[in-house]
Protein backbone atom coordinates (compact mmCIF):
# COMPACT_ATOMS: atom_id res chain seq x y z
CA UNK A 1 0.00 0.00 0.00
CA UNK A 2 1.73 3.40 -0.87
CA UNK A 3 1.55 6.02 1.82
CA UNK A 4 -1.19 8.25 0.02
CA UNK A 5 -3.43 5.22 -0.06
CA UNK A 6 -2.56 4.53 3.23
CA UNK A 7 -3.35 8.00 4.23
CA UNK A 8 -6.41 8.00 1.93
CA UNK A 9 -8.07 5.23 3.72
CA UNK A 10 -8.77 6.22 7.63
CA UNK A 11 -9.85 9.61 5.99
CA UNK A 12 -12.06 7.92 3.93
CA UNK A 13 -13.30 6.36 7.43
CA UNK A 14 -13.95 9.80 9.11
CA UNK A 15 -15.67 11.48 6.18
CA UNK A 16 -18.20 8.51 6.22
CA UNK A 17 -18.38 9.12 9.90
CA UNK A 18 -19.33 12.91 9.70
CA UNK A 19 -21.91 12.09 6.83
CA UNK A 20 -24.21 9.26 9.16
CA UNK A 21 -23.68 6.96 12.03
CA UNK A 22 -24.65 4.06 9.93
CA UNK A 23 -22.55 3.65 7.19
CA UNK A 24 -19.57 4.02 10.01
CA UNK A 25 -21.63 0.87 11.90
CA UNK A 26 -21.40 -0.54 8.13
CA UNK A 27 -17.89 0.20 7.47
CA UNK A 28 -16.34 -0.75 11.11
CA UNK A 29 -15.03 2.55 12.42
CA UNK A 30 -14.87 3.85 15.77
CA UNK A 31 -18.26 5.35 15.67
CA UNK A 32 -18.74 8.11 18.62
CA UNK A 33 -22.45 8.85 17.47
CA UNK A 34 -23.14 5.06 17.57
CA UNK A 35 -21.35 4.81 20.96
CA UNK A 36 -23.65 7.31 22.70
CA UNK A 37 -27.03 5.94 21.16
CA UNK A 38 -25.83 2.36 22.03
CA UNK A 39 -24.22 3.17 25.58
CA UNK A 40 -27.39 1.51 27.50
CA UNK A 41 -25.63 -1.93 26.15
CA UNK A 42 -22.79 -1.74 28.47
CA UNK A 43 -24.53 -1.01 31.75
CA UNK A 44 -25.34 -4.36 32.69
CA UNK A 45 -22.16 -6.10 32.16
CA UNK A 46 -20.34 -2.96 33.51
CA UNK A 47 -22.18 -3.51 36.66
CA UNK A 48 -21.77 -7.77 36.75
CA UNK A 49 -18.29 -6.98 36.61
CA UNK A 50 -18.18 -4.94 39.35
CA UNK A 51 -20.18 -7.25 40.94
CA UNK A 52 -17.68 -10.84 40.27
CA UNK A 53 -14.63 -8.24 41.38
CA UNK A 54 -16.16 -6.95 44.50
CA UNK A 55 -17.45 -10.55 45.63
CA UNK A 56 -14.50 -12.17 44.85
CA UNK A 57 -11.33 -9.69 46.03
CA UNK A 58 -13.54 -9.75 49.05
CA UNK A 59 -14.16 -13.25 49.83
CA UNK A 60 -10.72 -13.84 48.87
CA UNK A 61 -9.46 -10.88 51.38
CA UNK A 62 -11.42 -12.40 53.94
CA UNK A 63 -9.48 -16.22 53.44
CA UNK A 64 -6.12 -14.63 52.81
CA UNK A 65 -6.54 -12.52 55.62
CA UNK A 66 -7.40 -15.59 57.93
CA UNK A 67 -4.38 -17.32 56.63
CA UNK A 68 -1.93 -14.93 57.30
CA UNK A 69 -2.86 -14.48 60.92
CA UNK A 70 -2.50 -18.64 61.62
CA UNK A 71 0.62 -18.41 59.57
CA UNK A 72 1.71 -15.54 61.46
CA UNK A 73 1.59 -17.37 64.91
CA UNK A 74 2.66 -20.82 63.22
CA UNK A 75 5.11 -19.79 60.68
CA UNK A 76 5.67 -23.56 59.52
CA UNK A 77 2.56 -23.22 57.69
CA UNK A 78 3.62 -20.39 55.47
CA UNK A 79 5.44 -22.76 53.24
CA UNK A 80 2.89 -25.55 52.45
CA UNK A 81 0.08 -22.11 52.33
CA UNK A 82 2.22 -20.13 50.16
CA UNK A 83 2.50 -23.46 47.56
CA UNK A 84 -1.44 -24.64 47.60
CA UNK A 85 -2.17 -21.28 46.79
CA UNK A 86 0.09 -20.90 44.05
CA UNK A 87 -0.72 -23.74 42.62
CA UNK A 88 -4.17 -22.50 42.45
CA UNK A 89 -2.76 -19.26 41.27
CA UNK A 90 -0.68 -21.37 38.19
CA UNK A 91 -3.88 -22.90 37.21
CA UNK A 92 -4.97 -20.49 34.12
CA UNK A 93 -8.61 -18.77 35.19
CA UNK A 94 -10.18 -19.72 32.36
CA UNK A 95 -9.52 -23.72 33.08
CA UNK A 96 -10.43 -23.30 36.14
CA UNK A 97 -13.67 -22.14 35.05
CA UNK A 98 -14.00 -25.29 33.22
CA UNK A 99 -12.45 -27.64 35.64
CA UNK A 100 -15.04 -26.82 38.32
CA UNK A 101 -18.28 -26.63 35.82
CA UNK A 102 -19.18 -30.83 36.36
CA UNK A 103 -18.89 -29.55 40.57
CA UNK A 104 -20.58 -25.71 40.90
CA UNK A 105 -22.57 -25.77 37.52
CA UNK A 106 -22.38 -22.64 34.99
CA UNK A 107 -22.87 -19.49 36.55
CA UNK A 108 -21.45 -16.44 38.80
CA UNK A 109 -20.75 -19.27 41.87
CA UNK A 110 -17.81 -21.03 39.24
CA UNK A 111 -16.37 -17.67 37.96
CA UNK A 112 -16.48 -16.44 41.74
CA UNK A 113 -14.72 -19.66 43.13
CA UNK A 114 -12.29 -19.34 40.36
CA UNK A 115 -11.27 -15.92 40.65
CA UNK A 116 -11.20 -16.00 44.47
CA UNK A 117 -8.42 -19.15 43.89
CA UNK A 118 -6.90 -16.51 41.63
CA UNK A 119 -6.46 -13.66 44.67
CA UNK A 120 -5.13 -15.88 47.43
CA UNK A 121 -1.92 -16.10 46.39
CA UNK A 122 -1.08 -12.39 45.67
CA UNK A 123 -2.98 -11.25 48.95
CA UNK A 124 -1.73 -13.44 51.11
CA UNK A 125 2.28 -13.28 50.02
CA UNK A 126 2.03 -9.65 50.49
CA UNK A 127 0.14 -10.01 54.16
CA UNK A 128 3.17 -12.06 55.08
CA UNK A 129 6.17 -9.72 53.40
CA UNK A 130 3.95 -6.95 55.22
CA UNK A 131 4.10 -9.07 58.95
CA UNK A 132 7.80 -9.94 58.59
CA UNK A 133 8.78 -6.50 57.58
CA UNK A 134 7.73 -5.10 60.80
CA UNK A 135 10.70 -3.67 62.70
CA UNK A 136 12.01 -5.78 65.46
CA UNK A 137 12.53 -2.46 67.25
CA UNK A 138 8.77 -1.45 66.94
CA UNK A 139 8.20 -4.87 68.76
CA UNK A 140 10.12 -4.83 71.32
CA UNK A 141 8.69 -0.99 72.13
CA UNK A 142 5.19 -2.53 72.36
CA UNK A 143 5.97 -5.50 74.20
CA UNK A 144 7.30 -2.65 76.68
CA UNK A 145 4.41 -0.97 77.01
CA UNK A 146 2.90 -3.95 77.87
CA UNK A 147 0.94 -4.83 75.24
CA UNK A 148 -0.11 -8.71 74.85
CA UNK A 149 0.33 -10.76 71.75
CA UNK A 150 -2.80 -10.08 70.12
CA UNK A 151 -2.86 -6.79 70.89
CA UNK A 152 0.16 -6.12 69.28
CA UNK A 153 -0.74 -7.55 66.05
CA UNK A 154 -3.81 -5.38 65.93
CA UNK A 155 -2.59 -2.52 67.20
CA UNK A 156 1.21 -2.51 65.98
CA UNK A 157 2.12 -5.19 63.23
CA UNK A 158 -1.33 -4.69 61.10
CA UNK A 159 -0.96 -1.05 60.52
CA UNK A 160 2.35 -1.41 60.22
CA UNK A 161 2.15 -3.99 57.47
CA UNK A 162 -0.63 -1.80 55.86
CA UNK A 163 0.62 -0.53 53.04
CA UNK A 164 2.34 -4.02 51.97
CA UNK A 165 -1.43 -5.16 52.59
CA UNK A 166 -3.12 -2.86 50.38
CA UNK A 167 0.19 -2.77 48.00
CA UNK A 168 -1.22 -6.52 47.23
CA UNK A 169 -5.04 -5.38 47.16
CA UNK A 170 -4.42 -3.36 44.33
CA UNK A 171 -2.68 -5.65 42.54
CA UNK A 172 -5.45 -8.69 43.34
CA UNK A 173 -8.07 -6.30 42.09
CA UNK A 174 -6.88 -4.67 38.92
CA UNK A 175 -5.63 -8.72 38.10
CA UNK A 176 -9.21 -9.96 38.99
CA UNK A 177 -10.85 -6.97 36.67
CA UNK A 178 -8.72 -8.57 33.94
CA UNK A 179 -9.72 -11.82 34.17
CA UNK A 180 -13.32 -11.46 35.15
CA UNK A 181 -13.40 -10.25 30.99
CA UNK A 182 -13.17 -14.24 30.86
CA UNK A 183 -15.75 -14.81 33.70
CA UNK A 184 -18.28 -15.24 30.98
CA UNK A 185 -17.10 -18.40 29.89
CA UNK A 186 -18.23 -19.71 33.48
CA UNK A 187 -21.70 -18.13 32.46
CA UNK A 188 -20.36 -15.08 35.14
CA UNK A 189 -21.44 -12.53 32.56
CA UNK A 190 -19.07 -9.25 33.04
CA UNK A 191 -17.71 -6.82 29.95
CA UNK A 192 -16.22 -9.66 28.59
CA UNK A 193 -19.48 -11.02 27.29
CA UNK A 194 -20.08 -7.71 25.67
CA UNK A 195 -16.71 -7.95 23.82
CA UNK A 196 -17.56 -11.84 22.71
CA UNK A 197 -20.52 -10.54 21.31
CA UNK A 198 -19.25 -8.19 18.93
CA UNK A 199 -15.73 -8.88 19.25
CA UNK A 200 -14.54 -7.35 15.37
CA UNK A 201 -16.59 -4.47 15.86
CA UNK A 202 -13.99 -1.79 16.71
CA UNK A 203 -16.53 0.51 18.58
CA UNK A 204 -17.51 -2.06 20.78
CA UNK A 205 -14.40 -3.51 21.14
CA UNK A 206 -13.03 -0.08 22.74
CA UNK A 207 -15.86 1.39 24.75
CA UNK A 208 -15.60 -2.34 26.23
CA UNK A 209 -12.18 -2.77 26.90
CA UNK A 210 -11.94 0.65 28.13
CA UNK A 211 -14.78 0.56 31.00
CA UNK A 212 -12.53 -2.70 31.90
CA UNK A 213 -9.28 -0.40 31.99
CA UNK A 214 -11.37 2.52 33.14
CA UNK A 215 -12.66 0.13 36.04
CA UNK A 216 -8.90 -1.43 37.24
CA UNK A 217 -7.87 2.29 37.45
CA UNK A 218 -10.85 3.34 39.10
CA UNK A 219 -10.36 0.91 42.18
CA UNK A 220 -6.27 1.41 41.92
CA UNK A 221 -7.06 5.21 42.65
CA UNK A 222 -9.95 4.36 45.50
CA UNK A 223 -7.35 1.89 46.99
CA UNK A 224 -4.50 3.94 47.11
CA UNK A 225 -6.89 6.83 48.70
CA UNK A 226 -7.99 4.41 51.42
CA UNK A 227 -4.25 3.85 51.84
CA UNK A 228 -2.93 7.10 52.59
CA UNK A 229 -6.59 7.58 55.46
CA UNK A 230 -5.51 4.65 56.87
CA UNK A 231 -1.32 5.12 57.38
CA UNK A 232 -1.59 8.89 58.46
CA UNK A 233 1.87 8.60 59.96
CA UNK A 234 3.49 8.29 56.62
CA UNK A 235 2.21 11.32 55.30
CA UNK A 236 4.60 12.66 58.41
CA UNK A 237 7.79 11.50 56.43
CA UNK A 238 7.81 10.87 52.85
CA UNK A 239 10.45 8.10 52.02
CA UNK B 1 -27.41 -39.92 48.50
CA UNK B 2 -24.32 -38.73 48.16
CA UNK B 3 -23.94 -38.20 44.38
CA UNK B 4 -20.44 -38.27 42.43
CA UNK B 5 -22.24 -37.09 38.81
CA UNK B 6 -19.13 -35.10 38.50
CA UNK B 7 -16.73 -37.74 38.45
CA UNK B 8 -18.51 -39.22 35.54
CA UNK B 9 -18.07 -35.95 33.65
CA UNK B 10 -14.13 -35.72 34.39
CA UNK B 11 -14.28 -39.40 33.32
CA UNK B 12 -15.42 -38.71 30.29
CA UNK B 13 -13.21 -35.62 29.88
CA UNK B 14 -10.12 -37.80 29.98
CA UNK B 15 -11.57 -40.61 27.86
CA UNK B 16 -11.77 -37.39 24.93
CA UNK B 17 -8.35 -36.30 25.58
CA UNK B 18 -6.77 -40.06 25.01
CA UNK B 19 -9.71 -41.60 22.36
CA UNK B 20 -10.98 -40.13 19.40
CA UNK B 21 -14.84 -40.17 19.30
CA UNK B 22 -17.60 -38.27 16.99
CA UNK B 23 -18.38 -34.42 17.15
CA UNK B 24 -21.71 -33.53 18.88
CA UNK B 25 -23.29 -32.52 16.12
CA UNK B 26 -21.86 -36.16 14.07
CA UNK B 27 -19.92 -36.81 11.14
CA UNK B 28 -16.33 -35.28 12.15
CA UNK B 29 -14.12 -37.25 14.83
CA UNK B 30 -12.64 -35.18 17.64
CA UNK B 31 -10.47 -35.46 20.40
CA UNK B 32 -7.99 -37.81 20.77
CA UNK B 33 -4.55 -37.50 21.44
CA UNK B 34 -3.86 -36.96 17.75
CA UNK B 35 -6.02 -33.84 18.00
CA UNK B 36 -5.01 -32.71 21.55
CA UNK B 37 -1.61 -33.06 20.11
CA UNK B 38 -2.20 -30.96 17.48
CA UNK B 39 -3.57 -28.27 19.26
CA UNK B 40 -0.78 -28.56 22.31
CA UNK B 41 1.65 -28.40 19.36
CA UNK B 42 0.23 -25.00 18.24
CA UNK B 43 -0.22 -23.42 21.53
CA UNK B 44 3.35 -24.41 22.89
CA UNK B 45 4.10 -23.05 19.31
CA UNK B 46 2.62 -19.22 19.34
CA UNK B 47 3.47 -19.48 23.60
CA UNK B 48 6.99 -20.30 23.18
CA UNK B 49 7.72 -17.63 20.36
CA UNK B 50 6.03 -14.83 21.92
CA UNK B 51 7.98 -15.39 25.43
CA UNK B 52 11.74 -16.35 23.86
CA UNK B 53 11.04 -12.85 22.16
CA UNK B 54 9.75 -11.14 25.16
CA UNK B 55 12.92 -12.02 26.97
CA UNK B 56 14.98 -11.13 23.91
CA UNK B 57 13.78 -7.70 23.95
CA UNK B 58 12.84 -6.73 27.66
CA UNK B 59 16.16 -8.69 29.61
CA UNK B 60 18.63 -6.15 27.38
CA UNK B 61 15.98 -2.96 28.05
CA UNK B 62 15.51 -3.73 32.10
CA UNK B 63 19.81 -4.65 32.23
CA UNK B 64 20.79 -0.89 30.76
CA UNK B 65 17.89 0.72 32.52
CA UNK B 66 18.38 -1.05 35.83
CA UNK B 67 22.29 -0.42 35.62
CA UNK B 68 22.24 3.22 34.63
CA UNK B 69 19.51 3.41 36.96
CA UNK B 70 17.22 4.88 34.56
CA UNK B 71 13.07 5.11 33.62
CA UNK B 72 12.10 3.52 36.90
CA UNK B 73 8.76 4.78 35.85
CA UNK B 74 8.84 3.31 32.57
CA UNK B 75 10.25 -0.30 34.22
CA UNK B 76 7.61 -0.22 36.86
CA UNK B 77 4.60 1.92 35.10
CA UNK B 78 4.35 -0.76 32.37
CA UNK B 79 3.60 -3.23 34.97
CA UNK B 80 0.96 -1.59 36.72
CA UNK B 81 -0.44 -0.72 33.31
CA UNK B 82 -0.44 -4.24 31.40
CA UNK B 83 -2.15 -5.74 34.41
CA UNK B 84 -5.24 -3.29 34.10
CA UNK B 85 -5.52 -3.86 30.63
CA UNK B 86 -7.52 -7.52 30.14
CA UNK B 87 -6.05 -9.63 27.63
CA UNK B 88 -9.45 -10.49 26.78
CA UNK B 89 -9.52 -6.59 25.29
CA UNK B 90 -6.24 -6.67 24.14
CA UNK B 91 -6.88 -9.81 21.70
CA UNK B 92 -9.90 -8.08 20.77
CA UNK B 93 -8.52 -4.45 19.96
CA UNK B 94 -6.04 -6.69 17.57
CA UNK B 95 -8.54 -8.43 15.97
CA UNK B 96 -10.86 -5.43 15.44
CA UNK B 97 -8.26 -3.03 14.01
CA UNK B 98 -5.85 -5.91 12.37
CA UNK B 99 -7.87 -8.76 11.75
CA UNK B 100 -7.06 -12.46 12.67
CA UNK B 101 -4.15 -14.93 12.38
CA UNK B 102 -1.02 -16.38 13.93
CA UNK B 103 0.96 -12.90 13.62
CA UNK B 104 -1.45 -11.17 16.08
CA UNK B 105 -2.16 -14.05 18.49
CA UNK B 106 1.78 -13.90 18.86
CA UNK B 107 2.07 -9.86 19.22
CA UNK B 108 -0.83 -9.88 22.05
CA UNK B 109 0.80 -13.23 23.56
CA UNK B 110 4.33 -11.09 23.31
CA UNK B 111 2.91 -7.69 24.66
CA UNK B 112 1.50 -9.67 27.42
CA UNK B 113 4.83 -11.44 28.44
CA UNK B 114 7.06 -7.97 28.44
CA UNK B 115 5.96 -6.44 31.54
CA UNK B 116 6.54 -9.02 33.73
CA UNK B 117 10.20 -9.46 32.87
CA UNK B 118 10.68 -6.26 32.24
CA UNK B 119 9.73 -4.70 35.60
CA UNK B 120 11.57 -8.37 37.54
CA UNK B 121 15.25 -7.60 35.28
CA UNK B 122 14.86 -3.80 36.51
CA UNK B 123 13.92 -4.70 39.90
CA UNK B 124 16.51 -7.59 40.20
CA UNK B 125 19.23 -5.20 38.76
CA UNK B 126 18.41 -2.54 41.13
CA UNK B 127 18.43 -4.83 44.26
CA UNK B 128 22.09 -5.79 43.36
CA UNK B 129 24.22 -4.24 46.36
CA UNK B 130 25.98 -0.95 45.27
CA UNK B 131 29.12 -2.31 47.05
CA UNK B 132 29.37 -5.50 44.62
CA UNK B 133 29.19 -3.29 42.12
CA UNK B 134 31.50 -0.62 43.44
CA UNK B 135 34.02 -3.59 44.28
CA UNK B 136 33.68 -4.92 40.91
CA UNK B 137 34.30 -1.35 39.52
CA UNK B 138 37.39 -1.65 41.79
CA UNK B 139 38.56 -4.98 40.49
CA UNK B 140 38.63 -2.85 37.24
CA UNK B 141 35.59 -4.37 35.69
CA UNK B 142 33.97 -2.15 32.91
CA UNK B 143 30.20 -1.31 32.34
CA UNK B 144 29.74 -3.84 30.26
CA UNK B 145 31.39 -6.55 32.67
CA UNK B 146 29.75 -5.21 35.53
CA UNK B 147 26.53 -5.84 33.98
CA UNK B 148 27.53 -9.44 32.52
CA UNK B 149 29.16 -10.58 35.45
CA UNK B 150 27.26 -9.15 38.50
CA UNK B 151 24.14 -7.73 37.75
CA UNK B 152 23.23 -10.07 35.69
CA UNK B 153 23.45 -13.17 37.87
CA UNK B 154 22.92 -11.59 41.22
CA UNK B 155 19.41 -10.73 39.45
CA UNK B 156 18.59 -14.28 37.37
CA UNK B 157 16.37 -15.30 40.04
CA UNK B 158 14.30 -12.30 40.06
CA UNK B 159 14.12 -12.61 36.05
CA UNK B 160 12.99 -15.71 36.11
CA UNK B 161 10.64 -15.52 38.45
CA UNK B 162 9.19 -12.46 36.01
CA UNK B 163 10.01 -14.85 33.39
CA UNK B 164 7.83 -17.50 34.71
CA UNK B 165 4.69 -15.08 35.90
CA UNK B 166 4.95 -14.22 32.06
CA UNK B 167 5.15 -17.50 30.57
CA UNK B 168 1.69 -18.42 32.83
CA UNK B 169 0.05 -15.58 31.65
CA UNK B 170 1.16 -16.29 27.84
CA UNK B 171 -0.38 -20.04 28.40
CA UNK B 172 -3.32 -19.12 29.92
CA UNK B 173 -4.22 -16.40 27.30
CA UNK B 174 -3.12 -18.66 24.27
CA UNK B 175 -6.70 -20.47 25.27
CA UNK B 176 -8.32 -17.88 23.95
CA UNK B 177 -6.57 -17.75 20.47
CA UNK B 178 -8.84 -19.76 18.54
CA UNK B 179 -11.09 -16.33 18.75
CA UNK B 180 -8.39 -15.00 16.13
CA UNK B 181 -8.96 -18.63 14.29
CA UNK B 182 -5.53 -20.10 15.55
CA UNK B 183 -6.17 -23.50 16.86
CA UNK B 184 -4.68 -23.56 20.07
CA UNK B 185 -6.24 -25.97 22.91
CA UNK B 186 -8.35 -23.18 23.47
CA UNK B 187 -10.54 -24.62 20.49
CA UNK B 188 -12.70 -27.02 22.27
CA UNK B 189 -13.39 -24.36 24.81
CA UNK B 190 -14.37 -21.89 22.74
CA UNK B 191 -16.66 -24.64 20.34
CA UNK B 192 -18.80 -26.70 22.82
CA UNK B 193 -21.33 -27.14 19.92
CA UNK B 194 -19.12 -29.26 18.40
CA UNK B 195 -16.78 -30.67 21.13
CA UNK B 196 -19.52 -30.84 23.88
CA UNK B 197 -18.44 -30.46 27.90
CA UNK B 198 -16.01 -33.25 27.84
CA UNK B 199 -13.71 -31.50 25.09
CA UNK B 200 -14.43 -28.21 27.44
CA UNK B 201 -13.24 -30.08 30.16
CA UNK B 202 -10.88 -32.21 28.87
CA UNK B 203 -9.05 -29.62 27.12
CA UNK B 204 -9.06 -27.00 30.32
CA UNK B 205 -7.24 -30.45 32.10
CA UNK B 206 -4.65 -30.24 29.43
CA UNK B 207 -4.04 -25.75 29.67
CA UNK B 208 -3.91 -26.72 33.17
CA UNK B 209 -1.21 -29.54 33.26
CA UNK B 210 0.52 -27.56 30.49
CA UNK B 211 0.66 -24.34 32.41
CA UNK B 212 2.16 -26.31 36.08
CA UNK B 213 4.39 -28.05 33.80
CA UNK B 214 5.59 -24.66 32.18
CA UNK B 215 6.21 -23.36 35.41
CA UNK B 216 7.97 -26.29 37.31
CA UNK B 217 10.02 -26.10 33.73
CA UNK B 218 11.21 -22.58 34.67
CA UNK B 219 11.79 -22.94 38.18
CA UNK B 220 14.08 -26.04 37.08
CA UNK B 221 15.96 -23.87 34.35
CA UNK B 222 15.86 -21.06 37.32
CA UNK B 223 17.88 -23.41 39.64
CA UNK B 224 20.43 -24.90 36.64
CA UNK B 225 21.61 -21.42 35.96
CA UNK B 226 21.73 -19.74 39.30
CA UNK B 227 25.31 -18.90 40.46
CA UNK B 228 26.28 -21.31 42.65
CA UNK B 229 27.90 -19.22 45.21
CA UNK B 230 24.56 -17.45 44.94
CA UNK B 231 22.63 -20.73 46.31
CA UNK B 232 25.72 -21.03 49.00
CA UNK B 233 24.79 -17.27 49.92
CA UNK B 234 20.91 -17.55 50.29
CA UNK B 235 21.13 -20.97 51.71
CA UNK B 236 23.26 -19.12 54.28
CA UNK B 237 21.60 -16.45 54.80
CA UNK B 238 17.68 -17.81 54.77
CA UNK B 239 14.93 -16.06 52.75
CA UNK B 240 15.14 -12.17 51.86
CA UNK B 241 12.18 -10.36 51.76
CA UNK B 242 11.28 -8.14 49.13
CA UNK B 243 11.23 -4.78 49.52
CA UNK B 244 9.02 -4.23 46.56
CA UNK B 245 5.31 -4.16 47.13
CA UNK B 246 4.47 -3.32 43.81
CA UNK B 247 5.73 -6.27 41.85
CA UNK B 248 3.96 -9.30 41.67
CA UNK B 249 5.78 -11.28 44.80
CA UNK B 250 7.26 -14.14 43.85
CA UNK B 251 8.58 -17.72 44.84
CA UNK B 252 11.79 -16.84 44.47
CA UNK B 253 12.22 -17.15 48.50
CA UNK B 254 11.36 -21.12 47.64
CA UNK B 255 13.32 -21.46 44.63
CA UNK B 256 16.43 -20.43 44.89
Amino acid sequence: MSLVEALAVPLAQVEIQERSGESCVAENGFCPEWIADNFDRYVTPFSEHVYLTVVSVGVGFIIAFTLALIAHRRQWLISPIAGVTGVLYTIPSLAAFFLLQPITGRGNLTAIVALVAYTLLILFRNMMTGLAGVSPDAKDAARGMGLTERQMLWRVELPLATPEILAGLRIATTTTIGLATLAFFAGGGGLGAQIDAQIFFKSNVVVAGGLAVLLAAVFDVLILGAQRLATPWQRAQPA
Amino acid sequence: MLHFAFLDQFRDAIDFIFNQRESISGEVQIGGLAEIGRFTAEHLLVSGIAIVAAVAVSVPIGLYLGHRGRGEFLAIGVSNVGRAVPSLALLAFFLAYLGTGVVNVTTVLFLLAVPPILTNTYVGVRQVDPDTVDAARGMGMKDTQIVGKVRLPLALPTIFAGIRLSAVAVLATATIAPLADVRTLGEPIISPQIYGDAGQIGAAIVVALLTLAADAGIGGLQRAVTPKGLKLAAEAKGPRRRRFALTMPTRRERTI
